[in-house]
């Protein structure tokens, strides 16, 4: 069999058990800030309120495609795919188990995680094109703050995985895994790993950094045009960057799939499981808890607090790492 | 430092964290309510209904008291003479039209205190969502008590809020009978098949 053809597969798998996910993380969203403001949450449709992610996708799907007569045609129509692409396409390298013959990823690349790296820094594109190319005026402020809030957070998310680069000694995100086994990374690299929470919620734009779509001042933000199936890519590609994120964090800070305290009752992958949905309910949490902070606030806490210490972080590592040999 | 004073209170982010990790566990207020109906309060005010006498005639005589108390202009009488061969009150008139716009109606209840003849009283019914505006403007034929439905609810005997085994909304019922109580409309279902086109 070509190889090409097992990597058609698994993509195609990937990326079913990836829009599951992303279904079940909005209806988990729910239920969790419902319980924590106390309400049930959905639970009308089907069991328990589980077959709601179907009935949001048949209502989304049917509603009227509307595009505001200033919009550009063409990217307003692009950008949602933009952001979709680039959310799903970080999937191609991210491992999701110990894979000798390389069954639990699509590529093993060994500069996985610059990868990464790159292809999150394109998804403000989708963001800023799709705010932009609305034509009016609170898309184009959401986007505006999106690209800002981006390009200042990435600086210091960045700067927190080369402190993990540091210590583990690679840039294959299957080698940051295995340098992690007996201690992982959230340890020895806490700073970082608290730079890295900071930032990815900052990356995602959820709150309490969600300027880009602050209901309060800006209407939705950067998609307040938009509706029907595209506002639903924007959506899709929102939290399949939070589960993108938590894939991250499982794999650079809390061990991969690395079995704590040696149970390996479960399976590797499994243990991923358990912990990117641990990190995806830190995010419901924090969304249920916070307030959004202002803007100013924001962009000096990214510039003045975050970015400084980040740099402090790896100076410190890098001479850590020297002294020790 | 009292510019980002709230951001770095990392004290005050962990507690509120606990408070709502809390009450993920508490027990939900939440009525579901179409399935569970709350016991309202005896002397709700809900939707009107035009009582009758023991004998079938209507209590209403026209003489719009209840119009000019209402402070939201909702009600709109005419009344007209009684005809000797075909009485409709007791007294020398009656309501030749008598319509409410609920849409406009606060549920305030003057119009009760107002009747000299307790004809109109506000019911615990309250579930009238419609698809139109102009189905909420309910006139005779909706608010009198038909017929068959007795004389209607006295303003100080009313049963104690809505029974939970209220059942379908669409259903007709008799309003007098405290085990079963009250229904959203009488007409609801005749309106319901008329609208689907399922008469007979
Ligand atoms: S309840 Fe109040 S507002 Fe409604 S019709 Fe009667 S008097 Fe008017
Ligand atoms: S309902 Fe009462 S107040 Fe109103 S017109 Fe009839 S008798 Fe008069």
């Amino acid at each position: 069999m070509p190889a090409w053809i097992f990597v058609f597969i698994k993509s195609a798998i990937l990326l079913f058990v990836v829009v599951t996910a992303f279904a079940y993380a909005m209806l988990a969203e729910r239920k969790i800030m419902g319980w924590m403001q106390l309400r049930p949450g959905p639970n009308r449709v089907g069991p328990w309120g589980l077959m709601q992610p179907a009935a949001d996708a048949a209502k989304l799907i049917l509603k009227e495609d509307l595009a505001p007569r200033t919009a550009d045609p063409l990217l307003y129509r692009l950008a949602p795919f933009i952001s979709l692409l680039t959310a799903f396409s970080v999937y191609a390298v991210i491992p999701f188990g110990a894979s000798p013959a390389g069954i639990w990823s699509i590529g093993n690349v060994n500069a996985g995680v610059l990868f990464l790296l790159a292809i999150m820094s394109l998804g403000v594109y989708g963001i800023s094109l799709g705010g932009w190319a609305s034509g009016s005026k609170y898309p184009l402020l959401g986007s505006v703050r999106s690209t800002a809030q981006m390009i200042s957070y990435e600086l210091s998310m960045g700067l927190s995985f080369a402190g993990v680069l540091l210590v583990a000694g690679t840039t294959s995100l299957d080698g940051i895994v295995h340098a992690q086994v007996g201690l992982w990374f959230f340890i020895p690299e806490l700073v970082a790993f608290v730079i890295y929470v900071i930032t990815a919620v900052a990356e995602t734009n959820r709150a309490p950094f969600d300027l880009v779509e602050a209901e309060t001042e800006l209407v939705a933000g950067f998609h307040t045009e938009y509706s029907g199936l595209r506002f639903g890519l924007f959506f899709i590609a929102e939290y399949v960057n939070m589960l993108t994120i938590s894939c991250i964090a499982t794999l650079l800070f809390l061990g991969g799939w690395d079995a704590p305290f040696g149970w390996t009752a479960l399976p590797g992958v499994a243990w991923f499981v358990v912990k990117v949905a641990a990190f995806m309910f830190f995010y419901m949490w924090l969304r249920a808890t916070l307030p959004r902070i202002r803007y100013d606030r924001l962009m000096a806490f990214g510039w003045k607090v975050l970015l400084p210490v980040a740099t402090l972080n790896v100076i410190v590592t890098a001479v850590v790492i020297a002294v020790r040999g | 430092m009292a510019e980002g004073k709230q951001l770095y209170n990392v004290g005050a982010i962990l507690r509120g964290l606990s408070i709502t990790f809390g009450f993920m566990f508490k027990k939900k207020p939440t009525i579901q309510y179409p399935s569970v109906r709350k016991q309202h309060a005896p002397r709700f005010h809900g939707l009107h209904e035009l009582r009758r006498y023991e004998d079938g005639k209507e209590r209403c005589i026209g003489c719009e008291l209840c119009s000019s108390a209402c402070p939201a202009n909702a009600i709109t009488v005419i009344g007209a003479e009684n005809a000797p061969a075909d009485r409709r009150s007791p007294g020398e008139r009656y309501a030749a039209r008598y319509e409410i716009d609920e849409l406009r109606c606060i549920f305030c209840g003057m119009c009760e205190e107002a009747c000299p003849t307790d004809a109109i009283v506000l019911t615990p019914r309250f579930e009238m969502s419609d698809f139109r505006r102009g189905s909420f403007v309910y006139a005779k034929d909706r608010l009198l008590v038909p017929p068959q439905g007795g004389t209607g609810a006295p303003p100080d005997e009313r049963p104690g809020g809505i029974p939970a085994d209220l059942g379908s909304v669409a259903e007709m019922k008799s309003t007098t009978d405290p085990a079963t109580g009250y229904d959203a409309t009488y007409y609801g279902a005749a309106l319901k098949t008329e609208r689907k086109g399922l008469t007979g």
